[in-house]
C-alpha cells in the first residue's frame, strides 16, 4: 500500500509550485546570459553606442553647403547679392572664374550648386523686369537639393528686404508669411530623429536578444531535456521572456537617459506613458524574436530571418526617417504590420509634444494588439512535442 | 587546387541552399524589400493635410487660399473657426499645417501695408515641416507676383531661375533606389558569410576542414566565392529592377558599375568572413553582423548626407565600404560618371576587402576553439 501513497505525494505535492519552477528557469537563463556576455553587450552596450553614433551621425540639417559663385561682371550690386549668401550660415560660397570651372566642380561633387550672375546684372536689376539669376543644383540627393533650394530662396528674400530698405523704388512683397513651428521651433532634425532612433534600436535589441534562444536549445538538444521535466510550456516561454524583458528595459532606460542628457531632446510627456509604451513595444519585439526562434529551430536560419525582418523594415517603414504619409497606399498598409511604426509615433509625440491622447491611445492599443498577437502565436506554435 | 576549391564551393552551396527556409530567406526577401522599400523610402511630400482659419471676408484672402487648394502638394482637411480648435488638430496630427489669415488681411493689402499670413506647422518631423514650409512659401510667392502685377508694381530686382541637374524633377526615388542596391546586396552577403564559419565552429565541422589538406587560402576562397556569386546575382537582379521597374536612368557604363559591384562584394565578404571567424558562437556572429550592418548602412550616406555629420564621424565613415559604393551607384546611375572619376572610390574598397580577407584567413588557423 505504500508505493501508491508515495506516488500520490509526488504528484500532488511536487517540490515547489509553478512560481518556483519559473524562478528556476529564469535563474538558468540569467546564468546563460552572464556566461555568454554577448547578451549583456546587446542590452547595454549596443543602445548607447548606436545612439551616440547615429544621434550625431544622422542629420538632415544641411549647413555650410559649398556653392560655386560665378560673377561675370563684378561690381557693388553683385557684391551685395553675393554677401547675402556669404552671411548665411547655410552656405559656404566659393568664387569661381567662369561657368566651365563651376560645372566641373559640380560634376566632381566639390560643390552642391552654382549661383550664376550674368553680365549687366547691375543694369538689368534696375530695369522693370529685374535681373535673372541662374541657380544650378545637384539634384541627385533630391531632399538636400530641395532644402538647399529653400535656403537659396531665403538668402534671396533677405537680399530683397535689404534692397527695399535702402531704396524706396524697390517694393516690399504684398503678403508676408509668419511662420510658427510647433514642438521644434528651430527645426533641428536631431530632435526628430533621436526619439525614432530609440524605437529602431529597441527593435534590434528585442529581436537579437530572443531570436537565438529557443533555436539554440533545439540545436543543442537541451530543449528536449526541458520537455521531459514537469515545467509547462508557458513556463518555458515566460522563463525566456522575463529575463530578456528586464535586460531590454535596462537598455531602454539607458537610451532615454542618453537622449535627454546628451542630446538635450526635450521630454514633454510623462515618464509613465513613456515606460508603459516601451514595455508594450518591448513585449512585441521580444515576442517577434521568440517567434522567429521557435519557427526556425536552427540558429543559422533564425539569425538570417532576424537580420531581414528587423533592421531594414524598422529603419525604412516605421516613419522614423521617411514620412509614412508620403508613401503610396499599399505601402502604408504594410507599415501597419511593423510594431516600430506605432512606437515611433508615440516616442516622437511624447518627447516633443507631450501626452497627446489622440496619438498615444490608438498607437498604444495597436502595440498591445501586436504584443498579444506575437505572444499568443508563440504559445500556439510551441507544443511539448518533438519534431 | 581548383578542383578542391570547386568541391568546397559545392559543399558551401549545399549548406546554404539545402534547407528550404534558408533558401527562401536568401532569395525572396531582397526582391520583396526592393519593391516595398523602393516605394516607401521617399522624402517627396504630396497631399500635405492643412487646415484653413480664415477671419477675413475679402476676395483677396479667398484668392490666396485658392492657391493652396489648386496646389497638388496640399489637401484641405479641416476648417477652423476659433483659436481653440487649432491645437487639437496639430497635436493629433490631423493636419500638418494651419494657414491663418487675420481679419485685417484685405485691408492691409489694399492700403499697401504688409499683409500677414500666419502659418503654423507641426515640427515633430522636422524634414517634412521644412519641405511643407517651402511649399507654403512658393504658393505665397506666386500670389505675390500676381498681386504685384495687378497693382502695377515693378517686379523684384532679381529673380531666381533654379534648375536641378541630374534629377530634374527632384524625385527622391531616383536617389534612394540606387542606394538600395548597396543596402540589399550588403544584407545578402552578410546573411551568407557572417554565420558560416561560426556555424561550422559550433558544429565541430570546421576542425575537420582544418585537418584536410586544404590550405587556409583555399578554405577562404571556398567560403568567399559562394557569397560572391550570390551577391553578384542579386545585385544584378536589383539593378535590373531599378532600371526596368522603377525607371531610374542608368547613364554610366556597365563596366564601371560592375567594377564597383565586384570591389564592394570583395570588401563586404571580407568583413563578413572576418566577423564569422572572430565569433565563437552563432549568437556572437549574429551580433557582429548587426554591429557592422547597422552603422554601415546608417552612416553610408544612404538616407542622410555624410556632409551633415560632425567631422569626426565623417572621418570614421572612411572605413565604411558602403559609403564608397553609394557614391559609385548614384554616379553611375544618375550622373553617368566616367570610370576615371571614380577611382578614388574604388581603391579604398579594395584595401578594406584585402585587409579583412587576409585577417579572416589568418584567424582560421589561429582560432581553434
Amino acid at each position: 500500500m505504500n508505493p501508491p501513497a508515495f506516488e500520490n505525494t509526488s504528484q500532488h505535492a511536487p517540490r515547489g509550485g509553478a512560481g518556483q519552477r519559473l524562478r528556476g528557469l529564469i535563474r538558468k537563463e540569467f546564468l546563460q546570459i552572464v556566461r555568454d556576455p554577448s547578451s549583456i553587450a546587446i542590452a547595454f552596450v549596443m543602445p548607447v553606442v548606436l545612439l551616440l553614433l547615429f544621434g550625431y551621425g544622422l542629420s538632415l540639417d544641411a549647413e555650410h553647403v559649398p556653392l560655386a559663385v560665378v560673377v561675370e561682371e563684378p561690381d557693388a550690386d553683385t557684391a551685395s547679392f553675393v554677401a547675402a549668401f556669404q552671411h548665411s550660415r547655410y552656405f559656404a560660397p566659393v568664387a569661381m572664374a567662369n561657368m566651365a570651372e563651376a560645372e566641373q566642380a559640380l560634376q566632381a561633387r566639390r560643390v552642391n550648386g552654382i549661383v550664376h550672375l550674368r553680365e549687366n546684372f547691375a543694369r538689368q536689376r534696375r530695369s522693370a523686369g529685374g535681373a535673372p539669376v541662374q541657380i544650378i543644383l545637384n539634384g541627385v540627393d533630391a531632399n538636400t537639393a530641395r532644402l538647399v533650394q529653400g535656403y537659396v530662396t531665403g538668402a534671396w528674400e533677405t537680399w530683397l528686404a535689404h534692397e527695399a530698405q535702402g531704396d524706396a523704388a524697390t517694393p516690399h512683397p504684398p503678403v508676408v508669411v509668419e511662420e510658427r513651428v510647433w514642438f521644434n521651433s528651430e527645426l533641428r532634425s536631431r530632435d526628430f530623429l533621436v526619439p525614432g532612433l530609440i524605437a529602431v534600436i529597441m527593435t534590434l535589441i528585442g529581436a537579437l536578444l530572443t531570436a537565438m534562444v529557443m533555436a539554440r536549445e533545439w540545436e543543442r538538444g537541451t530543449l528536449e531535456a526541458l520537455l521531459v521535466t514537469p515545467v509547462a510550456i508557458q513556463e518555458i516561454l515566460l522563463g525566456k521572456l522575463i529575463p530578456y524583458f528586464i535586460l531590454g528595459t535596462g537598455g531602454m532606460i539607458l537610451s532615454v537617459v542618453a537622449a535627454v542628457g546628451l542630446f538635450e531632446i526635450p521630454l514633454r510627456g510623462s515618464l509613465l506613458v513613456l515606460f508603459t509604451a516601451s514595455s508594450l513595444f518591448l513585449l512585441a519585439a521580444l515576442g517577434m524574436g521568440l517567434l522567429i526562434s521557435i519557427l526556425a529551430k536552427n540558429q543559422f536560419v533564425a539569425g538570417q530571418v532576424a537580420i531581414i525582418v528587423t533592421f531594414l523594415p524598422a529603419f525604412i517603414l516605421s516613419g522614423f526617417i521617411f514620412d509614412i504619409a508620403s508613401m503610396p497606399g499599399p505601402i502604408q498598409f504594410i507599415t501597419h504590420f511593423i510594431p516600430a511604426r506605432y512606437f515611433v509615433a508615440i516616442l516622437q509625440t511624447v518627447f516633443l509634444a507631450g501626452d497627446v491622447p489622440g496619438v498615444i491611445v490608438p498607437n498604444g492599443a495597436a502595440l498591445l494588439v501586436m504584443a498579444a498577437f506575437f505572444l499568443g502565436l508563440n504559445r500556439l506554435k510551441s507544443r511539448k512535442r518533438l519534431g | 587546387m581548383w578542383q578542391r576549391i570547386l568541391a568546397l564551393i559545392a559543399k558551401e552551396f549545399l549548406a546554404l541552399l539545402k534547407d528550404p527556409r534558408s533558401r527562401f530567406v536568401i532569395v525572396v526577401p531582397p526582391l520583396v524589400q526592393l519593391l516595398v522599400f523602393g516605394y516607401a523610402a521617399t522624402y517627396d511630400l504630396n497631399d500635405i493635410p492643412y487646415a484653413v482659419y480664415n477671419e477675413d471676408p475679402g476676395a483677396d484672402a479667398r484668392e490666396l487660399l485658392a492657391g493652396f487648394r489648386l496646389s497638388r502638394h496640399f489637401r484641405e482637411s479641416a476648417r477652423v473657426l476659433h483659436d481653440a480648435e487649432i491645437a487639437p488638430l496639430i497635436d493629433n496630427r490631423t493636419v500638418l499645417v494651419v494657414v491663418h489669415i487675420g481679419p485685417r488681411f484685405s485691408r492691409d493689402l489694399a492700403t499697401g501695408a504688409p499683409a500677414r499670413v500666419q502659418v503654423l506647422v507641426d515640427g515633430r518631423d522636422s524634414n517634412t515641416a521644412l519641405l511643407a514650409l517651402g511649399y507654403v512659401r512658393s504658393v505665397v510667392n506666386r500670389f505675390n507676383v500676381e498681386t504685384a502685377a495687378r497693382l502695377g508694381q515693378p517686379r523684384p530686382p532679381a529673380q531666381l531661375e533654379t534648375r536641378p541637374w541630374f534629377n530634374p524633377n527632384l524625385e527622391s526615388r531616383w536617389f534612394i533606389v540606387p542606394g538600395m542596391v548597396a543596402l540589399l546586396t550588403l544584407v545578402v552577403t552578410m546573411l551568407v558569410t557572417a554565420l558560416s564559419v561560426a556555424r561550422e565552429r559550433e558544429q565541430g565541422t570546421f576542425d575537420q576542414l582544418l585537418v584536410t589538406p586544404f590550405r587556409p587560402v583555399e578554405i577562404l576562397l571556398g567560403k568567399a566565392l559562394p557569397g560572391f556569386i550570390i551577391g553578384a546575382t542579386e545585385s544584378s537582379a536589383i539593378c535590373l529592377a531599378a532600371v526596368l521597374w522603377f525607371k531610374v536612368p542608368l547613364l554610366g557604363s556597365l563596366l564601371t558599375l560592375y567594377t564597383g559591384i565586384t570591389l564592394f562584394l570583395v570588401s563586404a565578404i571580407g568583413v563578413g568572413l572576418m566577423i564569422s571567424s572572430l565569433a565563437v558562437t552563432q549568437q556572437q556572429g549574429l551580433l557582429g553582423a548587426f554591429l557592422f550592418l547597422v552603422p554601415a548602412i546608417i552612416l553610408s550616406g544612404f538616407a542622410t548626407p555624410i556632409a551633415n555629420m560632425p567631422p569626426i564621424l565623417q572621418k570614421l565613415t572612411l572605413i565604411n565600404p558602403v559609403r564608397y559604393f553609394m557614391v559609385i551607384l548614384r554616379g553611375v546611375f544618375l550622373e553617368g560618371t566616367p570610370f576615371h572619376l571614380l577611382i578614388d572610390q574604388f581603391w579604398p574598397m579594395a584595401v578594406i576587402g584585402a585587409v579583412n580577407l587576409a585577417g579572416a584567413a589568418w584567424l582560421f588557423r589561429r582560432r581553434l576553439y
